[in-house]
């Protein structure tokens, strides 16, 4: 890990030096570690390794999808010519790496590393608390998640390749290596992963529940908490009880593919033969599996508009309009995450009926959803806005949310989801809406706390260029897939050169791969800026962004429960900036109130 | 070649871009200036970006909608279709009028309202009017698009009037199959275990039972002679193996004479209304054509794993499940010789693509469709009736088969006791 860059710089002229009691080994420091700063910042690099490969993948299948049949050195150097015999990517491949992809995507950057990360750091900085309810544990769930993405990638290695399912592995497909040869050892491979990871997830999220709910500084109350507290909290829970559901779906068909069990096989002749199995049903594996799946979405977005609520109001330098009806919309969001999963199965051959509700429930999400847009909005309007690249990124998620947000009504709506279901358009509104949004939020993230991790700055005019780049490139990748979707082009296809009547619309595929190289290159940036500010950025101030939660309290450099003293007391909410009547244009949660002075709350 | 250059001159600006900032950092590292503090300038200049990037992406909508929305689907040559399309359409209007509204304001106000010096912020926490005012917005919006969408909803998902002409969509890796129901206008029963190659779709007649049965005996036999002949010398698990496929082809044979018995009675009771007495008749064939204006029951049913039907200019789509079969409800409205005209295009054909990830060649399981009118169809559906899946109509089945079938029952019961006895010593 770079942090010890700490050590070397810890004369940096901050404000706190605390004594160390005890000199701990590099291993206790930096592998092994209890304490949740670093844990936190082992998340955030495992998941930067793991965003790289999967953004790599993604450019190799956006290579075939742009030019079909064009061999291109890269690929070939990085997949051998097994899987692209002169550059030209391998059509099973090709959905191998479609799928690990979104399961990187997904589960190891936008759940592990997204909660991980900021679970970790902002919990107890931000409720007041020491540590973790369980440092040991919390370790657990750290090296529970490493071993995951090891086995993760150790799965693209393996003879026959990775997982090919996709990353919703359907069986049959997903249990018989006769469909498909990333259903052999890949995929046990695969299940083997979630299942760990599912492990770290449980770890992890009991954690953060126990935490919150219990370890909160006196006048903390929960409805002084900030929102990121709340949004990280919800997550942990929607985690805990679908996590759970998914490891069971898991479990079952690694039976139906070891042990001949017949959960989800029936009726199946395959390679010529016909197979054993009888009375199972693949429509299980599916509810089970959206069970888990649809919270998911919200696992990956929620620690996100939590992460820029609090981003918008410190650097709009205005409380976050609508404190109360925020929470609301998470705790309202979280709920109703649980009876939505339905609407991706409307042409499963569902009952209708069924059908119809899981419209209802999932049209009455997009309320709190559409409240919360509103509220970001507002809380812009007539504030003092500081351009910071955290602050960009926020608005950047708005924007995301907004765009992604809408087109899910369509899909919502089970009539009109008929046409263009499976197509490219699910595929551009959920990377909106899901995976911009929340690598948007992750980035913002990122950028706010990097002082608070490292006690360092990040290049701010890098980290322009970076937002700038990445923003205008996500909608120039993902916008014009509406169109390819709305013209009928199938999702997880190969290839589209077959039908002519995609020849339309197909020079968009261009115009894709074109935005999505670019976009891929401005993470270098980031990259750079990163790990170069870890080791050589110019020391952080306490409170670089002049901002009230209680992380802000704490020395720059880290020590163990994280305050040198008493833990700080809460007496308001972390939203009063630009109080009226005060002197300064924000209050820390840790300042009682003046005379007089009303307490206020959203 | 191209796309080389064009990979060079990105990675080249990268490069460039990072170097402009390192000189950034280090001149404002000799000025002094702190990462936090944004300057006046940069907060100027990223608010201004965001009206900029607004009119871009405004524009580069448009231009999407002006290059590519008369390229997407034409028009919708199905009944259903032609509901679904309006209802997007409705639909469209109000996500643009929200997706512009809220653009707009956020847009507008990051770019107006960056910070200076002498600005206070307005405080202003919570305003629980205008909160109400947007849930109930959104929620009257969300409101008719339920209600429009759902009325539709079941007016597809509606089961089809008795009666209705059915054909069967058969999928598997990677291809498409069509069964007719022949003469009697009845699908005949199929069961999995008959696949074979003289029997794709696995239909049930009594012909094709027994030549399934022989062929499952002969492969059983077989199969008992190579375990008998390598007792002593195969290794241990090739014969396991061989054991094992000899308890699954007596079990199949098992399951194979319980459906026939099945098939025995069923046709005993309803004669010729008996869906085992309608296969015979069917037809199995690659190409598919339907008649104009006529509601048609798709009847979907998958050999091996998940595929989806998607018939895209029709604004259809259902999943082919194996194990549980499904039913795809439509009338086209629009033959393929009207569609060309419309399309200007004498090559246009009317296509059936498989829309659930289902293998390496997933992206090429597709079949042409043929819309055309009644005569046309109904000449079509004669010449392929010449082509039964099976020579034999149903009613001449020899009624005396029963002796053989009795026979046949009892050798199978002989014979899997003869597997139990070979298969428990080896089994140590
Ligand atoms: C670097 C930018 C990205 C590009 C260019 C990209 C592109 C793509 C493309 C072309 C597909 C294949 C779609 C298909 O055929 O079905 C895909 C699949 C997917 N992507 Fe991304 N993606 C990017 C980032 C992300 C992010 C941030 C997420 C996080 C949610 C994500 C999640 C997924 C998922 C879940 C799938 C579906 C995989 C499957 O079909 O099993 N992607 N991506
Ligand atoms: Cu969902
Ligand atoms: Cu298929």
């Amino acid at each position: 890990m770079g942090a010890h860059a700490h050590a070397a710089h810890a004369d940096h002229g901050a404000a706190h030096h605390e004594h160390h009691h005890h000199e701990e080994s590099f291993i206790s420091k930096y592998v092994f570690s209890q304490d949740h700063k670093m844990i936190s910042k082992q998340f955030l690099v495992t998941a930067i390794i793991m965003a790289v490969v999967a953004v790599m993948m993604s450019i190799f299948f956006r290579l075939q999808l742009a030019w079909p049949g064009e061999g291109f050195a890269i690929t070939n150097f990085f997949l051998g010519d097994k899987w692209a015999p002169n550059g030209v990517l391998d059509s099973n491949m090709y959905l191998g790496l479609v799928t690990i992809h979104g399961t990187i995507m997904v589960f190891f950057v936008l759940t592990g590393g997204l909660s991980g990360t900021f679970a970790n750091l902002l919990i107890p900085f931000q409720v007041g608390a020491r540590d973790m309810a369980s440092g040991f544990l919390n370790m657990l769930s750290y090296w529970f998640f490493l071993v995951s993405s090891v086995l993760m990638i150790a799965s693209l290695f393996v003879e026959g390749g990775p997982a090919s399912a996709g990353w919703t592995i359907y069986p049959p497909l997903s249990a018989l290596p006769q469909a498909i040869p990333g259903s052999g050892t890949g995929m046990t491979l695969w299940l083997c992963s979630m299942a760990v990871f599912i492990v770290s997830a449980l770890l992890g999220g009991l954690n953060y529940v126990v935490t919150v709910l219990n370890m909160r500084t006196k006048g903390m109350k929960m409805t002084r908490m900030p929102l990121t507290v709340w949004a990280l909290l919800i997550t942990a829970v929607l985690g805990i009880l679908s996590f759970p559901v998914l490891l069971s779906a898991a479990l079952l068909l690694l039976m139906d593919r070891g042990l001949g069990t017949s959960f989800y096989l029936s009726e199946i002749h395959i390679g010529g033969e016909a197979l054993d199995n009888m009375g199972g049903s693949p429509i299980l594996f599916q509810h089970l599996f959206w069970f888990l799946g649809h919270p998911e979405v919200y696992i990956v977005l929620l620690p996100a508009l939590g992460i820029t609520s609090e981003i918008i109001a410190t650097n709009a330098r205005k409380p976050i309009f609508g404190y109360r009806a925020m929470i609301g919309s998470i705790l309202a969001i979280g709920f109703l995450s649980f009876i939505v999963w339905g609407h991706h199965m409307f042409v499963t051959g569902m009952n209708p009926f069924l059908g119809s509700v899981f419209v209802v429930t999932t049209l009455l999400i997009a309320i709190p959803s559409a409240v919360k847009v509103f509220n970001y909005i507002t809380t812009l309007w007539k504030g003092n806005i500081v351009m910071t690249p955290a602050m960009l990124f926020s608005i950047g998620l708005v924007a995301t949310f907004i765009a992604g947000g809408l087109t899910g009504i369509i899909l919502a709506d089970s009539a009109l989801d008929i046409p263009v279901h499976d197509t490219y358009f699910v595929v551009a509104h959920f990377h909106i809406v899901m995976g911009m949004s929340a690598i948007f939020g992750m980035f913002a993230g990122i950028y706010h706390w990097f002082p608070r991790m490292y006690g360092k700055m990040m290049n701010t005019r890098m980290g322009y260029v970076h937002f700038w780049v990445t923003f205008i490139c996500a909608f120039g990748v993902f916008f014009p897939m509406h169109f390819i979707g709305l013209a009928g082009a199938p999702r997880r296809y190969y290839d589209y050169t077959a039908f002519p009547m995609f020849d339309n619309v197909i020079d968009l595929n261009v115009v894709v791969t074109l935005f999505a190289i670019t976009g891929a290159l401005a993470q270098v940036i980031f990259i750079y800026n990163f790990f170069y500010s870890v080791f050589r950025g110019p020391a952080a101030v306490q409170n670089p962004w002049r901002s009230n939660t209680l992380e802000w309290t704490s020395p720059v450099k880290h020590m163990h429960g994280n305050w040198p003293g008493k833990i700080p007391e809460v007496y308001r909410w972390p939203y009063d900036y630009s109080k009226p009547g005060k002197a300064e244009d924000f209050v820390p949660q840790n300042v009682p109130h003046t005379d007089g002075e009303e307490e206020s709350h959203g | 070649m191209m796309t080389l250059l064009v990979l060079l001159v990105i990675a080249l600006g990268i490069i460039a871009v990072t170097q402009m900032a390192r000189v950034y950092e280090i001149t404002s590292k000799l000025r002094g200036k702190r990462e936090e503090e944004i300057s006046p300038a940069d907060n100027r200049m990223n608010a201004k970006f965001m009206w900029i990037f607004c009119v871009l992406y405004y524009a580069f909508f448009f231009w999407l909608l002006y290059a590519y929305s008369d390229k997407l689907l034409p028009v919708s040559a199905s009944e259903h279709g032609v509901v679904l399309d309006d209802l997007m359409y409705l639909n469209w209007v109000i996500l643009f009028i929200m997706f512009f509204f809220t653009n707009t304001l956020l847009f507008y106000f990051a770019g107006k309202y960056y910070y200076k010096k002498d600005r206070v912020a307005k405080w202003y926490p919570h305003n629980n009017k205008l909160e109400l005012a947007w849930t109930i917005a959104p929620a009257l919006f969300l409101a008719v698009i339920v209600i429009t969408g759902l009325k539709a909803w079941q007016d597809i998902t509606a089961v089809a009037a008795p009666g209705t002409p059915e054909v069967e969509l058969y999928g598997k890796q990677f291809d498409w199959t069509c069964r007719y129901p022949g003469k009697d206008g009845q699908l005949g029963a199929t069961d999995f275990r008959l696949i074979n190659d003289n029997n794709p779709l696995g239909i049930v007649t009594a012909a094709s039972v027994a030549a399934r049965l022989a062929e499952l005996q002969t492969e059983k036999d077989a199969t008992a002679k190579s375990i008998e002949a390598g007792y002593d010398h195969l290794p241990a698990d090739a014969l396991t193996k061989l054991e094992h496929h000899l308890g699954k082809v007596s079990r199949m044979m098992d399951r194979i004479v319980n459906l026939r018995t099945m098939m025995e009675q069923d046709i005993a009771a309803n004669k010729e209304g008996s869906k085992y007495a309608a296969g015979s008749d069917d037809i199995v064939i690659k190409e598919f054509h339907l008649p104009v204006n006529e509601e048609v029951n798709l009847v979907l049913r998958s050999r091996d794993i998940i595929h989806s039907a998607f018939l895209p200019h029709f604004r259809a789509q259902m999943n082919l499940v194996p194990g549980q079969g499904t039913v795809l409800k439509m009338t086209p409205t629009i033959t393929t010789d009207s569609m060309r005209d419309i399309m200007a295009n004498p090559e246009f054909n009317y296509i059936l693509m498989c829309n659930k990830i289902c293998g390496a060649s997933h992206y090429n399981m597709q079949m042409d469709l043929v819309i055309e009118k009644k005569g046309a169809y109904d000449a079509w559906v004669a010449e392929i009736n010449k082509k039964p899946f099976e020579g034999a109509p149903a009613a001449e089945l020899p009624a005396a088969d029963g002796t053989v079938v009795s026979d046949s029952t009892v050798q199978i019961v002989k014979d899997s006791t003869a597997v139990a006895a070979v298969v428990t010593p080896a089994g140590h």
